[in-house]
């Protein structure tokens, strides 16, 4: 690089040493609160009353964690979290995959209308829903059951869409080729076109287990029962109980956001690439 | 299917005739049965609801009982708009969008391009700022209400050591909106950040190399070649922002509580409040009505920029 007369795009050494201390002084920022929340968490309650803001303890351990775990429902919690996005996860890649393939790749009559009106749903955000929402959950009978959370998360018009897109990547003559072959259209579409739209699988995946696993307001009203919970919601109900034993607020906090930060760590690629495919429609 | 038929020819189909005769007939049935599973979680869940909200915010619908309740006609209506409380929580949330969009469009954008530029690292820092959008609402509020506590907290702290005033974070509505803004803004930054930065690693090289050639200053490459690339990811993420920023409701319910008061709370919670503690199910849904017609407009105003944007560059 260095020896490339041309210093295009403002890559000389100047600006890169600049722009290098910029975003390392926010990196720094951006990790101080992650970092002084487990610091905190390792403390002994005694040492966090004496000197709140110290960065270092004369006996880091794992006690806070063990009270939570021992005082909380947190265990039923991830099994609740967890069963309920994954339920979530393929129920919402299945049926959003099999009619993005039907919008992308068979014609049939009304497709332009079944488009505008998924279109249209992308412009309800779905928070505004919750009031009318609740009650035809209620009157389906469904309130503190874990369809409550997996049902209503399905009707995801953005899935929809990037399908419709991955699908229409994807070359006209190999399904032609396929029909002739007298292959029928749900063999195209589950043995042929979906196992080509991986990347589109994942982004859709991961986004639907992180919002489903994230969600508050839902399920705070809809889960009542404590040991339904989710580990959003049940976080929040026993945060108060705590009073200022902040080891024990930061160990709950997180171990709330372990699991999705491990998650986070094995499929960044993924995760980054399905938010960045977002921008592209 | 019944509900597959409300909408069967509202659209002229595109004709694609591609195989021999018996195809369409069996491509038709084909798509209709691919596509029913959907529709059908789409108009029970998401159709349904905002028609049956929509239709609730016209009787005097109580959540304690079943049914719609009396009529009303515009009642509803006609009572919201003069009802101050909810004109206020319209203007936290207003205020609130005000404070995050800002910082959450022109400071990812800032970051996304330094991060371009460092040949290292790039992956550490894009991992440093996305990683707080993957945690939970409930973990950050309560990392933030620890750094904000007063007397105790980190900031509070680190203000008296540097000799500021202190102010009450978490206690005055005026500071309570910027504490919980900040908290969003570290919280979500890293997904505007990832979106600006794809958008800059489609722009072609060559561009940058021409300009080089033409002698262009960095800041004047930025400003002249980058920034007019990248519009239509800038008014993409603007308005994801602002509609996101308008639906404001976790962190400042779970950080502020809407108080001190109702000082602080958002419209969402305004809904969430009449709907569901004082059981007003239809005056809420009226409520929602007006909300979403705001963002509604907000929503085709973006459409309508978008379509400009695209038209600029084709051109």
């Amino acid at each position: 690089m260095t020896t490339n007369p041309l210093d295009y795009n403002g890559r000389s050494r100047v600006f890169k040493i600049f722009s290098a201390i910029v975003l390392v002084l926010f990196a720094a920022v951006w990790v101080v609160p992650l970092l002084f929340a487990g610091v905190t968490s390792l403390r002994p309650e005694s040492e966090i009353a004496a000197d709140p803001t110290s960065w270092w303890s004369e006996n880091f351990s794992l006690e806070a964690y063990r009270k939570v775990l021992d005082s909380t429902p947190m265990l039923t919690w991830y099994l609740n979290s967890f069963i309920i996005a994954a339920l979530t996860v393929v129920l919402t890649v299945f049926v959003t995959s099999l009619i993005g393939f039907a919008l992308a790749q068979t014609r049939f009559r009304g497709r332009g209308g079944v488009f505008a009106l998924v279109l249209a749903g992308l412009l309800i955000p779905g928070q505004i829903l919750v009031l009318p929402l609740y009650q035809i959950v209620q009157g389906m009978g469904l309130l503190n059951t874990y369809w409550a959370m997996v049902l209503p998360a399905v009707a995801a018009p953005i899935a929809v869409f990037i399908f419709e897109s991955f699908f229409s990547g994807l070359p006209r003559e190999l399904i032609d080729a396929a029909r002739v072959d007298g292959t029928s259209w749900f063999g195209i579409y589950w043995r042929i076109c979906l196992p080509l739209t991986r990347p589109a699988v994942a982004a859709v995946a991961i986004f639907t287990f992180v919002t489903s696993w994230n969600n508050f307001l839902w399920p705070l009203l809809v889960l009542s029962n404590v040991d339904q919970m989710t580990i959003p919601v049940g976080m929040a109900t026993v945060a108060s109980g705590f009073g200022i034993m902040y080891a024990q607020v930061m160990a709950t906090a997180v171990l709330g956001a372990l699991p999705l930060f491990v998650v986070f760590l094995l499929f960044q690629r993924q995760i980054v690439q399905g938010v960045a495919s977002t921008g592209i429609k | 299917m019944a509900t597959t038929t409300i909408i069967d020819d509202a659209a002229p189909a595109r004709t694609v005739a591609t195989l021999p005769t018996g195809g369409r007939s069996d491509e038709n049935r084909a798509g209709w049965l691919m596509a029913a599973p959907f529709l059908a979680f789409y108009l029970l869940f998401l159709i349904g609801p905002a028609v049956f909200g929509l239709v609730m915010s016209f009787f005097n619908t109580t959540s304690v009982r079943p049914g719609l309740g009396e009529a009303v006609g515009l009642d509803n209506y006609r009572q919201i708009f003069t009802d101050s409380e909810f004109w206020a929580s319209m203007g936290h949330t207003v205020w609130f969008t005000v404070l995050t969009v800002p910082p959450l469009v022109i400071l990812a954008f800032v970051l996304a391009v330094l991060a371009e530029r460092v040949a290292r690292g790039k992956a550490l820092v894009r991992f440093i700022f996305f990683a707080p959008f993957v945690l939970p609402v409930t973990s950050v509020t309560m990392i933030f209400g620890w750094l904000y506590a007063a007397e105790i907290g980190l900031l509070p702290n680190a203000l008296e050591a540097l000799g500021l005033p202190v102010p009450d974070l978490l206690g005055e509505a005026r500071w309570g909106f910027i504490s919980v803004a900040a908290l969003t803004v570290w919280w979500t930054i890293g997904f505007n950040f990832v979106l600006f930065l794809a958008g800059l690693q489609d722009i072609p090289e060559q561009v940058y190399e021409a300009a080089a050639l033409d002698g262009a200053s960095p800041v004047r490459t930025l400003w002249s070649l980058t920034l007019p690339l990248l519009r239509p990811t800038v008014v993409l993420v603007t308005m994801l922002q602002i509609l996101a920023s308008m639906q404001i409701f976790n962190q400042m319910y779970l950080l502020t509580a809407g108080g001190p008061g109702t000082e602080t709370r958002p419209v969402m919670q305004y809904i969430y409040d009449t709907g569901f503690s004082d059981y007003r199910a239809g005056y809420s849904a009226a409520a929602t009505m007006i909300y979403f017609a705001v963002v509604l407009i907000i929503s085709v105003l973006w459409y309508l920029a978008r379509v400009r944007t695209r038209k600029g560059a084709d051109a």
